[in-house]
């Protein structure tokens, strides 16, 4: 008697860990699925910095873009004739330094934030993954810049704003698909907003600071708090 | 009736293989250092692996030259894709049964 429900203990139990196995199993290749496509480490910090930043920027900017002070950081220079053809006249603007720091601020934290998250999920920060999506944003990055550093020199300083806006989303729906899906809805409001925003050429960096700074706020907000508190680090 | 026993691959039963296939379903090429990257392994234990793949076909190599430095790229075959598929059709299997 005793030998039989060892029997039916042992069966049971083989097979209970036949099924736990099988789940482990497809977990794991889902995993491994994931991380060899999917840049994951993005954190909801860098778009939270990012959006600070872009507000700071903006608010810097304000007085210049709307003509309450002397754009030339050394004297006053003759209105430009058709746009901003010259580099010099460019570097000698208020405007341009606010434009590069405000760059460059904004990639170095979100670079940080997101460092320190892969350093955590022991990712590789320059993987396959984070590779392609590196390449995958940069594309419309690049056209945008180099679209909008011709609009400078024909003088359609309006158009700017939306065309930050609107190359920025078209990027991030690019990316979506190497990284956290959730970009995408981001990369559909700053389409979205860019697209409006060309009705309303004198508004431009109200638009722009809403695109990038509470627009990334918001998604970072919800990134963070989707993936990165406590009760969720847990589970990934 | 096949049993969902008889569709899993000995092959496959390795977490280094399976992490290997999985990566390899989904990236058309993956190269020798993205692979120790993503695994966490070593270059020896990786290689016997790749190996063992190689041999039955289930994957495909290339080698080529980035500059003067040789970059070897591994590729999934077509008979290797389906190999992996009845495999995870049959830990389907084998957890749906057990329910």
């Amino acid at each position: 008697m005793d030998t039989i429900k060892e029997y039916i203990y042992f069966v049971f139990q083989s097979t209970f860990m036949q099924e736990q196995d099988s789940i482990n199993t497809l977990r794991d290749i889902k995993n491994m699925m994931e991380r060899s496509s999917r840049f994951i480490s993005l954190s909801g910090l860098s778009g939270i910095s990012a959006g600070i930043i872009a507000l700071a920027g903006a608010w810097l900017a304000w007085p210049f873009v709307y003509g309450y002070k002397n754009i030339f950081i050394s004297g006053d220079q003759p209105l430009f004739r058709g746009g901003l053809d010259d580099y010099t006249l460019l570097f000698n603007t208020w405007l341009f330094w606010i434009a590069a720091a405000t760059f460059i601020l904004a990639i170095l934290f979100a670079f940080i934030f997101t460092f320190s998250r892969s350093k955590k999920q022991h990712m590789p920060i320059w993987g396959i993954a984070a590779r392609r999506l590196m390449i995958q944003m940069s594309i419309p990055l690049l056209v945008g810049g180099l679209f909008l550093l011709r609009l400078l020199h024909f003088g359609t300083f309006g158009l700017i704003a939306p065309g930050c806006l609107i190359f920025y989303g078209l990027a991030l729906v690019n990316a979506a698909k190497y990284t956290l899906t959730e970009i995408k809805y981001l990369g559909y409001c700053e389409l979205l907003l860019g697209i409006i925003s060309l009705w309303f050429v004198g508004c431009g960096l109200y638009f722009w600071a809403f695109g990038f700074g509470i627009l990334h706020i918001i998604y970072g907000l919800y990134m963070w708090r989707k993936y990165e508190t406590v009760k969720n680090e847990d589970a990934e | 009736m096949l049993k969902p026993i008889d569709q899993l691959n000995k092959l496959f039963e390795s977490r280094v293989r399976l992490g290997i296939m999985s990566a390899l379903m989904v990236n058309d090429a993956v190269n020798f250092n993205e692979f120790k990257e993503l695994l966490g392994i070593t270059d020896g234990n990786l290689a016997s692996h790749i190996k063992a793949l190689e041999e039955n076909k289930i994957i495909k190599v290339e080698k080529g030259f980035i500059g003067r430095k040789t970059n070897t790229t591994y590729h999934i075959t077509k008979y290797g894709s389906k190999l992996f598929k009845d495999h995870l059709a049959g830990l389907e299997i084998l957890i749906k049964n057990s329910k």
